[in-house]
């Protein structure tokens, strides 16, 4: 038997060890991945012991495993979500008829695009934390750190899995693809522009683990409809770890805002910034960017792949069977459109509106994490706040690319967005700010950051004081 | 709808930026998404539409007329992330079939004149694909000397006509890419098949690409191959000659031209392309030639000509005949055509003005109507005008005493040669080569009963018969399926030996015209209607 096909050492629940080709491509591939992984993953934190959670089996309490582990001998496997019986077509011109286990051939350089574009996003967000670990505020949010990090890292298994046992030689030099590919690299960039930028701040970190997973989530949600089923169960296994990282987004802003509204009150007349704390409007602003640049993820607002996919079968709508209509060639869906400088309303074909569709359902969604940060704001008795802007604002992909809008959605013509983008989008100043703020990592069991409050609880019952992170 | 113009000029370009540094030019394509010639389509993406071909085409005329410093050609884009997409889908898919074919022969006509660019003027162009290159994209990219793709992981070559669209690249793609690029078949059908196309290295190894280079050293690369390409070329000494814009005066169905009169009789769909010889001497040497410019005769009068081909072409759809005729004096045109001939050996733009001349001609041969020519008393059909009477599918000449006569020049052998490489003699003799060589020795003048003797008219009615003869000829062919005529024409002009552009002009209107007229492509349910729209085509899957 193969080296690598033992459960030990690749857990899974595709029956690794009798599937001979899918050990002649991770043979390959995984020695390759673990050097990406040491050499663009973490940075300073790769021989320390780490409580971390690790999928070992898809049963609902088996696959959270929590156990300290050094990174790089993280135990990354291969789970898919248990088989659904008989399970049909759910939308689409092919309504009705059974799932495909095997690629359809008329699908393959489609669902092939798919798979590689949200593979790319897995190791580009690793790429793009790496230098987090620097300026942790607590051996909590660290540990957080790294559980994302692995997990993004296991969910790249998951579409390289798909690639090698279904899309044979290509799929496979795609896999490979995967790791060369570097975050930010001006000649071999990630595929989407929104994860080449590196990610510096913690402000940052948890703005992106709210909004930008929550990108992710939605499109695993529209995935776990596919026709093609061995891609619908390995998105709803890997739906079940995204939870966590939105958790580390959502109560990691949560806490900042905890912690500043708490201590304005304290100090009443005193300035955030004096404080060593980041003041409300600054959060406002990181959120206006990392809100903005998520929406963009979802790609145009009218759009015929969108259409192709949802016709296809490869890709539906999140909760697809909340719907009444699954093939949606009549409807159609009212947009509004920028048009002579106007902003019109106009009605597009339901198919072709599929991206906005699982827009809608997302921007929803971010409203409930906002709500909750107000609240917090609310019960520390601070008047502010925090507020989605319009999707219009600050795009650069779809309909309004090109043009400015303010945060609450009217046109603005170039002077008029010069001489306000200051106070909606983080400036030089902010960023300079930030930097300053968060120089030094906190290692000590327990502590804060200044900046930060402690979260309510620790993880999987231990104290926030547990020693999350430890050398040995 | 407005009649569509060629005329055009770097000032007035949109859609592309016209660039000189030292000897290397750039042509760097930036289409405005509003930037339309007619209809409601958005360019996005540098897709293209026939007014981006027609600044293409305007640019490639004016690097070899106006800038001899030009040693070499880079095209590319300013756009991000993107070289070209092709033609605009929205555009083909709201547009008749008769303008689509006449659009497609246009662009290929100009891919074949950047061919030319290299081939005659000596200006070799290096497609810099900095950028994705899919559809007429790539197939612009394959009429240039060198093609260099921005290594990235992303960008990529494609021809995803078939896969996506259901019909095939309508610019000479898959000819160029076995023809020209020499891709092996099996990996051409991999390559021809898959929408989003092949990258990098791969795109090397199959010869779909001549270099890659990261994006890091891209224009790096861009500049050491344009060096490279530029070195050892031959000066053309300057100046260079700058081409005005045609003016010609519009008086309802007559468009008058300095040298070409183009009369349209709708009634009868019949059109009159008269054009005068030259009235003076010919320019005594090169530096006069040089002085006289755009408005030498040999120059202005193919300008002119070229315009009102284009003009019928696109603006007169329903016109089915082209008289052609000429006036002057036989004697003048032999002494313009032997003079620049004789310039032609040592002076550039002499050599310019001769496969000007040239191209036009071939245009002609490509218009998809019937050319009859008609030599009558005041007529020059001799050297280069009497290839008109050779381009058309008949002539007629007029056999009275001391009536017409039509001369053959050195010209006639070989210098304007067609499509396929041979001259309109050669191709009309094909059964009896030796005699075009004993033609050599009488270039005329010649009466029409000599000339029917010698093949070189088809008819030669009397002053009795002549009205008759002419009206018959003209009402009959008028009367024709004018879809007959096209496929029947097209096949009997060009015999003798395939070449990669008789073959791209063939295919052309065999395979991509007949797709674009199926029901797979434009049928209700077909995948060009269908494109963009939320519902997927539906194939009647009986091979042809």
């Amino acid at each position: 038997m193969s080296q690598i096909a033992t459960n030990e050492k690749i857990p899974n629940n595709v029956d690794l060890a009798s599937d001979r080709r899918l050990q002649r491509a991770l043979e390959q591939w995984q020695p390759s991945f673990v050097k990406w992984w040491v050499e663009m993953g973490p940075v300073g934190f790769q021989a320390h012991d780490v409580w971390l959670r690790t999928a070992i089996s898809a049963d609902s309490d088996g696959w959270a495993h929590f156990d300290y582990v050094k990174m790089p001998d993280y135990r990354w496997g291969i789970f898919l979500a248990d088989p659904v019986k008989d399970r049909r077509i759910g939308f689409g011109d092919e309504m009705g008829k059974p799932v495909w286990q095997e690629v359809p051939g008329e699908h393959r350089n489609a669902l092939r695009r798919l798979i590689v574009t949200q593979g790319d996003t897995e190791p580009a967000s690793v790429e793009q934390q790496r230098r987090l670990g620097e300026t942790a505020p607590s051996l909590y949010d660290l540990r957080n750190l790294f559980q994302v990090n692995v997990e993004e890292g296991r969910h790249l298994w998951a579409m390289v899995y798909l690639l090698h046992s279904h899309f044979g030689r290509d799929g496979r030099e795609e896999a490979e693809a995967l790791l060369e590919r570097r975050s930010g690299d001006a000649d071999n960039p990630r595929i989407l522009g929104a994860f080449n930028a590196p990610m510096l701040d913690w402000l940052s970190f948890f703005m992106f683990t709210f909004f930008t997973d929550r990108d992710g989530k939605f499109q695993l949600l529209a995935l776990a409809e596919s026709s093609f089923d061995p891609l619908s169960r390995t998105t709803r296994f890997m739906l079940t770890e995204e939870a966590h990282h939105m958790f580390v987004g959502e109560t990691g802003v949560q806490r900042i805002v905890k912690r500043t509204a708490e201590q304005m009150k304290a100090n009443p007349g005193r300035e955030p910034r004096e404080l060593g704390l980041i003041d409300l409007p600054t959060v406002q602003r990181y959120l206006n960017y990392w809100y903005s640049q998520s929406l963009d993820l979802f790609g145009g607002e009218v759009s015929s792949n969108a259409a192709q996919y949802f016709a296809t079968g490869l890709k539906g709508r999140a909760h697809e069977d909340r719907y009444e209509d699954h093939v949606a060639l009549e409807g159609s869906y009212e947009m509004t459109v920028p048009k002579d400088g106007k902003l019109v309303e106009e009605s597009v074909s339901l198919r072709n509106a599929m991206n906005e569709i699982l827009r809608d359902a997302y921007v929803e969604d971010c409203q409930r994490g906002v709500d909750k940060w107000n609240k917090t704001i609310a019960e520390a008795g601070v008047d502010f706040e925090l507020r989605l802007p319009s999707r219009r604002f600050h795009r650069h992909v779809g309909l309004y690319a090109g043009m400015h809008f303010s945060p609450d959605g009217q046109p603005l013509d170039e002077a008029g967005w010069a001489a306000k983008q200051g106070d909606w989008l983080p400036s030089p100043a902010d960023r300079a700010f930030i930097d300053e703020l968060m120089q030094e990592p906190v290692l000590e069991p327990g502590k804060m950051a200044n900046w930060i409050a402690a979260p309510n609880r620790g993880i999987k019952g231990k104290a926030v004081e547990f020693e999350y992170v430890r050398r040995d | 709808m407005d009649p569509i113009r060629f005329d055009t000029s770097p000032d007035r370009y949109s859609r592309w930026k016209l660039t000189f540094d030292g000897p290397v030019a750039t042509l760097a394509m930036n289409v405005p998404e509003d930037g339309a010639l007619a209809g409601d389509y958005v360019l996005k993406l540098n897709s293209y539409d026939l007014g981006v071909d027609i600044e293409l085409a305007d640019s490639i005329q004016r690097i070899r007329f106006e800038h001899p410093e030009v040693k070499a050609l880079v095209v590319t884009s300013l756009k991000d992330g993107i070289f070209c997409s092709g033609a605009n889908i929205y555009m083909l898919g709201s547009s008749s079939h008769a303008f689509k074919v006449n659009f497609c022969k246009y662009t290929n006509e100009t891919r074949l004149y950047l061919e030319t660019l290299s081939a005659q003027t000596g200006v070799p162009s290096i497609a810099a694909l900095n950028g994705t290159a899919s559809g007429g994209g790539y197939e612009l990219a394959m009429a240039c000397d060198h093609i260099l793709l921005q290594d990235d992981g992303n960008t990529a070559v494609s021809l995803p006509e078939v896969p996506l669209l259901g019909v095939l690249p309508g610019t000479g793609g898959l000819t160029r890419l076995v023809d020209k690029r020499k891709v092996r078949r099996d990996l051409a059908d991999a390559f021809s098949t898959v929408a989003e196309g092949v990258r990098g290295k791969r795109a090397v190894q199959w010869r779909l690409v001549d270099e890659i280079a990261p994006r890091s050293k891209f224009d790096d690369a861009v500049k050491a191959a344009s060096t490279r390409l530029a070195q050892g070329r031959a000066e053309r000494e300057g100046p260079g000659v700058k081409l005005p814009p045609l003016e010609p005066t519009r008086d309802g169905d007559v468009t008058r031209y300095r040298h070409v009169t183009l009369a349209v009789d709708r009634k009868r769909r019949l059109a009159t392309l008269t054009v005068a010889g030259p009235t003076e001497a010919p320019p005594a040497d090169a530096s006069a030639l040089r002085i006289q410019g755009a408005d030498a005769w040999s120059l202005r009068a193919m300008r002119e000509l070229d315009a009102a081909l284009l003009d019928l072409r696109f603006n007169h759809l329903d016109i089915g005949v082209i008289a052609l005729k000429t006036s002057g004096e036989p004697a003048t045109v032999l002494a313009h055509d032997a003079r620049l001939l004789a310039l032609a050996e040592r002076d550039w733009f002499a050599r310019e003005v001769l496969w000007h001349m040239a191209r036009v001609l071939k245009r002609l041969d490509l218009s998809a109507r019937t050319a009859f020519a008609f030599i009558e008393p005041g007529s020059c059909f001799a050297g280069s005008l009497f290839e008109l009477a050779l381009a058309a599918d008949r002539s007629y000449m007029l056999d009275v005493s001391g009536g017409p006569t039509v001369a053959l020049s050195a010209l006639s052998f070989g210098a304007l040669p067609m499509s396929n490489g041979l001259s309109r003699l050669a191709t009309r003799f094909l059964a009896t080569p030796e005699h075009v060589d004993e033609l050599r020795g009488q270039e005329g003048p010649i009466a029409a009963d000599r000339a029917l003797e010698l093949g070189l008219v088809t008819y030669a009615p009397d002053d009795l018969d002549w009205d008759d003869e002419v009206r018959i000829a003209i009402e009959e062919r008028a009367a024709f399926s004018p879809d007959a005529l096209t496929g029947m024409e097209a096949s009997l002009r060009f015999a003798g030996p395939e070449t990669m552009e008789t073959k791209i002009f063939g295919r052309l209107s065999a395979w991509q015209n007949w797709i674009f007229q199926r029901p797979n492509a434009v049928g209700e349910k077909g995948a060009l209607t269908l494109y963009g729209s939320p519902e997927r085509p539906v194939f009647d899957y009986r091979r042809t």
